[in-house]
């Protein structure tokens, strides 16, 4: 009895924990594909440093921006060799706590803030052209912070510290939100409300989320989500309604999806904030996919040096050879060479169930 | 029983007779810029609160943006930031900032410019009510900035909450709005000086004041405002002269006064929003009449000349896009005239107006809290001339 009340202590804390979450990815026989860092990819100006590289996205041209904690949260573009090319939204209303940046087909870009929940579309020239969400009014201070006990009910146009945005070719936009409510909001190409899947409470049951934390949508409409607290991805219809589950890659901090005719997924199973002790054994690395679950390959390792990761929390795949990597605790982003053509072509086990 | 019914049938006609009117509200013609004002290239506007011609054209824009800031010193945090005001000519080109590092441009609520061209900015959380002359340079202060924020903000209790769907005596074009949008970040009541519960106010002590109005001569009005339910009225000097109203929803109360009007004739119009009317004050503070049919009014304005008319917009909250939204044109005898727009994010579309500016009855300025952007609106519809 005794015993089984600690093993029940430990699994709580273990729930409790988010921050430490980690879990060995169960695919076995996986594949790996080698790459290269690109030594020096992004370059700085003199006197000028990115913080915690929270967000990186490409346009069409390649140009990279990055969206970064900073002594401000700022974003930053560069072009495709990694020079530094500008400042967008310098002193934002919605720059607070960064957790995003997108770019969409005709190449606005486009910020999720946590600190002041907000999704706000720039447009090519780093104007402001929508506002999806209310950053809290200072005025009101400390009052708007939620009261303790239950989360109210997520309402259609306001979020709890979201994550992520992705689009469909339609233009509908999808939202991941977030922290403190844990739905996927879709709305149309005007900012309208459509449906939401989720609630503003965490779940693990099939169409529940705990932090959905990065999305995207395929050529097709569909949605996949990153539920990070669950240690799985969801794949919905443009409906929203539940289509897989993909849990055999451990925690889905973060996906994307390539474009172009033969879409590939990627997903990280991010080290663990703190990188607790054992960590670098389970965690790291990233998996290359198809849209079906059918895992391809997967490449990167947790570790300080570059080449490797330290808590990745945002890909790009425009080119799905050339993988563009955020990572947290490194303050570092990286360009990632792979070399596909270098792996085995049997594919793994595939996890759909 | 016919007799009843003939009875009946005469006190619905009676009931439905002054809505009835209403109900035929024309829609009005209408268009709308969504960029009138080019922002230099790493340049954007946060939540616009406020926006304001002068008599040259020249557009004044408050917003609410940067980084609302908190800093510390002793125990005490102090507030700074997080709102700026720009100028743009007549044609929309930007000229510069006005009162960039000033101390109390925190959470803009309003800019107005009086009939000498001076600028007037309503900041609410700094609780002042600053007079700038044409060139941006400090004239007048009514108010003080806190010393220090308390953490939490220190605010009055939130008031009961307002039944939702319409407020008593809402006309038909009110909508199926709530009453709850304008009172959901509203927090009322007085909380310094004495006097009845929401008229706390001792002269130019504001409680997030919304608004400021002159009269012909120059007599200064303060909406005071979100935390005291308060008309203020000061000389042209500053001098304070009286106060009236206090927080309720009885004949000259007010459950957060947001904007207030002042006509050639010197009639004081107080967007009344959370009890969804426009109460209407002789410069004394005498009612003298009420508007039920715009909804819940956050924004209004009266156009300059001889004929003078008033826009009102029945504001949706910035947190939905889904009800109210529209702007009402009325005669200032509270007769709608017409009606246009909705809420949402399009061009021709209004997110939580905040201010409205009209000069003339054709050019109509809205500041969208929402939208984070001014809409400059072109109206077309003729229906005042009847």
């Amino acid at each position: 009895m005794r015993r089984s009340l600690f093993l029940h202590l430990a699994a709580l804390v273990v729930c409790a924990s988010p921050a430490f979450a980690q879990a060995k990815a169960t695919a076995q026989n996986v594949p790996e594909i080698p790459y290269d860092s690109v030594p020096n990819f992004i370059k700085m100006p003199a006197g000028m440093y990115l913080g915690e590289a929270i967000g990186v996205a490409t346009n069409s041209k390649g140009h990279v921006f990055v969206y970064t904690r900073s002594a401000n949260t700022r974003l930053f573009e560069f072009d495709q060799n990694g020079t530094f090319v500008r400042e967008i939204g310098e002193g934002a209303y919605n720059f607070e706590f960064a957790h995003s940046v997108r770019v969409d087909k005709d190449d606005n870009i486009w910020v999720v803030d946590e600190g002041t929940n907000t999704i706000v579309r720039f447009n090519p020239e780093g104007h402001i052209t929508m506002v999806l969400g209310r950053r809290p009014p200072a005025v009101l201070g400390m009052r708007i912070a939620p009261a303790p006990g239950a989360t109210p009910p997520a309402a259609k146009y306001t979020f709890g510290r979201p994550t992520d945005v992705a689009w469909d070719p339609q233009g509908n936009i999808f939202i991941s939100d977030g922290y403190v409510n844990h739905r996927v909001v879709k709305f149309d190409k005007n900012g309208r409300f459509v449906k939401q899947v989720g609630s503003e409470r965490p779940g693990s049951e099939p169409s529940q989320f705990n932090t959905p934390h990065g999305i995207a949508v395929d050529n097709n409409g569909n949605v996949y989500v990153a539920d990070r607290g669950n240690n799985r991805m969801q794949v919905f219809d443009n409906n929203l309604v539940l289509r897989n589950i993909y849990d055999n890659i451990g925690v889905s901090w973060t996906v994307c999806i390539s474009p172009g005719p033969h879409q590939y997924l990627f997903s990280s199973n991010s080290n663990p904030n703190g990188n607790p002790p054992g960590s670098w054994d389970i965690t790291g690395e990233i998996y290359k996919m198809e849209l079906d679950g059918t895992i391809v390959g997967k490449f990167g390792h947790a570790s300080k040096q570059l080449g490797g990761f330290q808590v990745v929390h945002m890909l790009d795949c425009r080119n799905p050879d050339q993988i563009i990597v955020a990572e947290i605790e490194s303050w570092r982003v990286q360009k990632l060479m792979l070399k596909p053509g270098a792996a085995p072509a049997r594919p793994a086990t595939t996890a759909a169930r | 029983m016919r007799r009843t019914l003939k009875l009946l049938a005469a006190l619905l006609a009676l009931a439905i007779a002054p809505l009835g009117a209403q109900l035929v509200v024309p829609e009005l013609a209408y268009d709308a810029q969504i960029e009138p004002l080019k922002l230099p290239p790493n340049l954007n506007f946060g939540e616009v609160a406020g926006v304001a011609t002068n008599s040259k054209g020249d557009v004044f824009v408050y917003t609410r943006t940067g980084h609302p800031t908190l800093s510390l010193g002793t125990a005490r945090p102090f507030a700074h930031g997080g709102s700026r005001m720009f100028r743009f000519d007549k044609t929309g080109k930007y000229v510069g900032e006005i009162g960039q590092g000033i101390y109390a441009f925190l959470f803009a609520e309003k800019v107005k410019v009086d009939p000498q061209d001076n600028i007037w900015v309503v900041d609410q959380m700094a609780n002042t009510v600053l007079e700038l002359d044409p060139e941006g340079r400090v004239l007048m202060l009514l108010g003080r900035k806190a010393e220090s924020e308390r953490v939490p903000v220190d605010l009055p209790p939130a008031p009961p909450a307002q039944p939702q769907g319409r407020a008593a005596g809402a006309g038909p074009a009110g909508g199926g709005g709530r009453a709850g949008g304008a009172a959901a970040e509203a927090p009322e009541g007085g909380r310094r000086g004495g006097g009845p519960p929401g008229a706390g106010g001792q002269q130019d002590v504001f409680n997030r004041p919304t608004d400021v109005a002159w009269d012909a001569a120059g007599n200064i009005y303060v909406a005071d405002g979100l935390g005291n339910s308060r008309i203020a009225k000061f000389d042209k000097n500053g001098k304070f002269v009286r106060s009236w109203g206090q927080t309720g929803t009885g004949p000259g109360q007010f459950r957060q006064p947001r904007a207030i009007a002042i006509d050639a004739q010197g009639l004081v119009y107080v967007a009344d929003a959370g009890n969804r009317r426009i109460q209407v004050f002789d410069g004394d503070g005498n009612l003298k009449g009420r508007f039920l049919n715009v909804g819940t009014p956050r924004a209004i304005c009266i156009t300059q000349g001889p004929r003078q008319v008033m826009y009102v917009s029945n504001s949706n909250p910035p947190e939905d896009i889904d009800y109210d939204g529209e702007i009402f044109k009325l005669d200032l005898t509270g007769k709608l005239l017409g009606k246009f727009g909705r809420a949402g994010r399009l061009a021709k579309e209004f997110n939580a107006v905040n201010q409205l500016e009209c000069r003339t009855e054709n050019e109509v300025w809205a500041a969208e809290l929402g939208n984070w952007r001014v809409s400059k609106i072109s109206v077309r519809g003729s229906a005042s001339t009847n």
